[in-house]
């Protein structure tokens, strides 16, 4: 036996990697390395949550950027017309996420199938950015807020300490604060996916009839799911939108629903390391192709889409996991599981 | 409990699918306690049947009662929740993970943290999976699967099982041990098993349904079944061919 | 009276051009469950086709009736050979490939025409009812819809190629049957989807403008049209059309363009909610 398995040497990596990060980058990473690095964080946040209610729920959801942008403008409004933080940013997170819920009552119990809920969820995203986008007349107001169409809502108040107003975050504090966000996503999905929910949830992806004739309500599981992924998306549209100062439509357009869902294809669906290394790498990469002129970012980022559907179907993450594992295996550092309790299975028959 | 106190009873039952009568007018009934065989040619409507007890289909018309309780219009899981539980004919399971995690989500519905550990542990043994309790159920035979469904619906120590096909796909052994389990099993469950193998038949029950063409054709003591001219000339005559 | 007139025009109009822009994506959904996302790119292509060579002297009806048809015909055919072929039975992969595709397409037409608008000039002039005045290019798209459906039709009702089409539709082992594989059908389909989205491009191009980002205001509302009309091609098409067409004018009609486009998107969710199989899961079930 070996002293730690797989499962916790991760996660043990993974608490290490993270407080490195956080703690190391700001000291060594210049300013707008950092700035850009936030952004990614937010942008990461968004990522785990497509992943968890696809990846895991086994719900195409294109709507994640519904939620995100959602998140974004109700803290963008609540927090210019009341000056604190700490009311608009648990709002910001509540009211999508019951919006999430009400969309997942409406999807799960009408029993539509993966097609339709893409559908369905596509749609949303665009009625928020039909919407929107018409709201540059001067009645469309809220309190002390315009919603300005697609100019958008700029000067948003930052983050403040809970009850005075006078300590708000400073962009290298977002830094922080959106980091340890995504920390808190991703070890609270970790959690959840090892609890009852979360196994319950991935034996749902795995067969929904199954889990029905076992006695589990799998529109239920699935309406709260949704409802979770809803509640991450908007904390990431809430750092965005702390991040920039600034919300407008196009965070409901459709490549920005479609960015998340490279970030997700790319790095591996059915993992929560890989959306998120997704989201890092071709942010970077949109970054460096956006400062040159000749070659256009939507040309390479659909390429990667399609050459990653067609030849690392898995997505990059857990395909190079498998050939680390098939390495350590093959040159014996790791004795393989699967090898082993095959071997049984067989002097078991044959006994 | 007396007799005419049924576990199981359906009144009128019938599923259609567009214009084919899949399941025509079934009165059917079982008592506690009992294991009843349900035979007929394919396409007799006999896993059609099952699916409408467990409203995977539902029914057309006609009502299903479950210990005096009408549960035509309940859910999937609800049914399940009342202590129906069922091995389809194909088997169902959760292909992507282990054969351990997928006992052990049948066992977590209805136990508390500690106490599912234990019953998975038990399950696994009692149905005899220990040596494959890593594997991925994917990748198990046929056969394998099928133990693994029944494990899962043993978890919850149903009050009826309704097994399809318990036996399609095994070698002779597997055959034994799968009636070797199936007995075990009627000692504190009602069962209704599908099957084609007379021979396993006579081995496990005493009394055999024969659907033919959604309906039911007999009921009667197997030795009687299988003496019934008719059910010759529809069913057995036909697998001699 | 006159405003009446007009408006059932525009109603009639609206509803054509859905009809129009969604035909090709139904024959590919219909035909070989594929949900083709690069579909609002191949309605740019077809844009393009007719920009270019009316640019360099070709006379506008050639441009518009071959060239836009062919040429993105033949773009579809290639696709379908290098990257759909490979992903068939998997929905979600070839939605995700051909979103790729979408992004890839307008990367690449950006690099070459630049992200400008374009126009062509809208043939005919216009007509009056009473004191009021609309393009008679309205009359030319729904009478170029109507014959496309008739001709679609026609070709699925009484031709050979119709036979082995409804034959894959239903069951793709059925085809073998026939004699014809299933490869050579499914190319034969995505490429005509592909040309018949070339073509209501190509006729739209003067109304809409030009332009590499174009794709991206039709594909939700032909998506919509396709998924909301249900199994049937033709008469899902039409009457998801008709549905949607109406409920948007109408509401244009009494407030403004924005709430007509929100409306047919809420109108488009009840409609799912309600008949989860589309219009022709639940009407219309004999129809093509």
């Amino acid at each position: 036996m070996r002293g730690l398995s797989l499962n916790t040497a991760g996660l043990l990596a993974a608490a290490i990697i993270s407080v490195l990060a956080l703690v190391v980058i700001p000291q060594v990473a210049p300013f707008y390395i950092l700035l850009q690095i936030t952004l990614y964080f937010s942008f990461a946040i968004l990522a785990l949550s497509l992943a968890f209610i696809w990846g895991f729920g086994g719900v195409f959801s294109f709507g994640q950027a519904a939620f995100f942008g959602l998140g974004g403008y109700t803290y963008a409004i609540l927090s210019i017309n009341m000056g604190s933080s700490t009311v608009p940013l648990i709002v910001a997170i509540v009211l999508p996420t019951v919006f999430a819920l009400l969309l997942g009552y409406l999807m799960f119990y009408g029993r539509l199938s993966s097609v339709y809920l893409a559908v369905i969820t596509l749609v949303v995203t665009l009625i928020f950015h039909k919407f929107l986008g018409h709201t540059a007349g001067f009645e469309y107001r809220i309190g002390n807020a315009h919603l300005g169409g697609y100019n958008g809502i700029p000067a948003i108040p930052p983050i403040n300490v809970p009850g005075d107003v006078t300590k708000f975050a400073f962009p290298e504090d977002m830094f922080y604060i959106a980091g340890v966000a995504l920390v808190i996503v991703y070890f609270g999905l970790r959690w959840l996916l090892s609890s009852h929910f979360g196994r319950t949830l991935i034996g749902i992806r795995e067969n929904e009839e199954r889990a029905e004739l076992l006695g589990y309500d799998v529109r239920l599981y699935k309406m709260i799911a949704f409802g979770i992924a809803g509640a991450i998306a908007a904390l990431g549209g809430v750092m965005f939108t702390n991040w920039n100062s600034f919300i407008d439509p196009h965070v409901f357009d459709l490549g920005m629903s479609a960015q998340i869902i490279i970030w997700v294809v790319v790095g591996g669906l059915s993992t929560l390391i890989g959306p998120i290394i997704g989201a890092f790498a071709l942010g970077i990469l949109a970054l460096e192709l956006g400062t040159q002129q000749t070659i256009d970012v939507n040309l390479i980022l659909g390429a990667i889409l399609i050459i990653v559907v067609l030849f690392v179907p898995e997505g990059f993450v857990p395909t190079i996991k498998r050939m680390c594992i098939w390495l350590a295996e093959s040159r014996g550092w790791l004795r393989s599981r699967l090898d082993s309790s095959d071997l049984e299975e067989k002097q078991g028959r044959d006994g | 409990m007396a007799d005419t106190n049924f576990l199981l009873e359906t009144r009128g039952l019938t599923k259609r699918f567009g214009g084919v009568i899949a399941v025509n007018d079934v009165n059917f009934n079982l008592i506690p306690g009992e294991l009843r065989c349900l035979i007929g040619p394919n396409g007799a409507g006999k896993s059609t049947f099952f699916k409408c007890l467990t409203h995977q289909h539902k029914p057309s018309s006609g009502k299903i009662f479950f210990k005096d309780r009408d549960i035509t219009r309940l859910h999937t899981h609800q049914i399940a929740h009342l202590g129906i539980g069922i091995k389809t004919q194909v088997p169902s399971v959760f292909d992507g993970i282990p054969v351990r995690e997928n006992i052990w989500l049948a066992a977590r519905r209805y136990h508390g943290r500690g106490s599912a550990n234990k019953v998975t542990a038990d399950v696994i043994d009692r149905v005899g999976l220990g040596n494959i309790r890593d594997s991925m159920v994917g990748r198990l035979a046929h056969g394998e699967r099928q133990w693994v469904e029944i494990g899962m619906v043993l978890t919850s120590d149903p009050t009826l099982l309704l097994l399809d096909e318990p036996t399609a796909g095994m070698t002779h052994e597997e055959t034994e041990k799968t009636a070797r389990l199936i007995k075990e099993i009627s000692e504190s469950a009602s069962l209704i098993v599908v099957e084609h193998d007379m021979q396993f038949i006579k081995a496990i029950a005493n009394k055999v349904t024969v659907f033919h063409q959604g309906s039911i054709l007999v009921e009667d003591k197997v030795e009687a079944v299988m003496a019934n001219p008719l059910v010759r000339d529809i069913y057995l005559g036909k697998e001699k061919d | 009276m006159d405003l009446a007139a007009i408006t059932i025009i525009q109603v009639i109009n609206l509803i054509a051009s859905l009809a129009l822009l969604s035909i090709g994506l139904a024959v590919i959904f219909g035909m070989m469950r594929v949900i083709n996302l690069a579909h609002g790119e191949f309605l740019m292509l077809g844009a393009y086709a007719v920009l270019v060579p009316t640019q360099a002297g070709v006379p506008l009806w050639i441009s518009m009736f071959i060239i836009a048809p062919l040429f993105v015909g033949i773009v579809g055919v290639i696709i379908e050979r290098l990257i759909i072929r490979h992903l068939y039975g998997r929905m979600m992969d070839t939605l995700l490939a051909t979103w790729g595709l979408s992004l890839l397409i307008v990367g690449a037409m950006t690099m070459i025409f630049g992200n400008t608008m374009e126009g062509i000039s809208t043939p005919f002039g216009s007509f009056t009812i009473g004191s009021l005045a609309d393009s008679q290019y309205k009359f030319f798209t729904i009478g170029i819809t109507a014959v496309v459906l008739l001709v679609a039709y026609i070709v699925l009702k009484f031709t050979r190629f119709g036979l082995i089409a409804r034959a894959t539709m239903q069951n793709s082992d059925q085809a073998s049957v026939l004699g014809v594989s299933p490869p050579a059908v499914y190319t034969l389909t995505f490429g005509i989807g592909a040309a018949l989205a070339g073509l209501a491009g190509a006729i739209l191009a003067p109304i809409s403008g030009v332009l590499p980002t174009m794709g991206a205001a039709y594909i939700a509302k032909a998506f919509i049209t396709v998924i909301g009309g249900g199994e049937a091609i033709l008469t899902g098409t039409a009457a998801a059309s008709v549905f949607f067409g109406a409920i948007n004018q109408t509401t244009t009609f009494f407030t403004s363009s924005v709430v007509g486009e929100v409306a047919l998107l809420v109108a488009a969710i009840i409609l799912l909610r309600l008949l989860p199989q589309g219009i022709t899961g639940r009407f219309f079930r004999r129809g093509l």
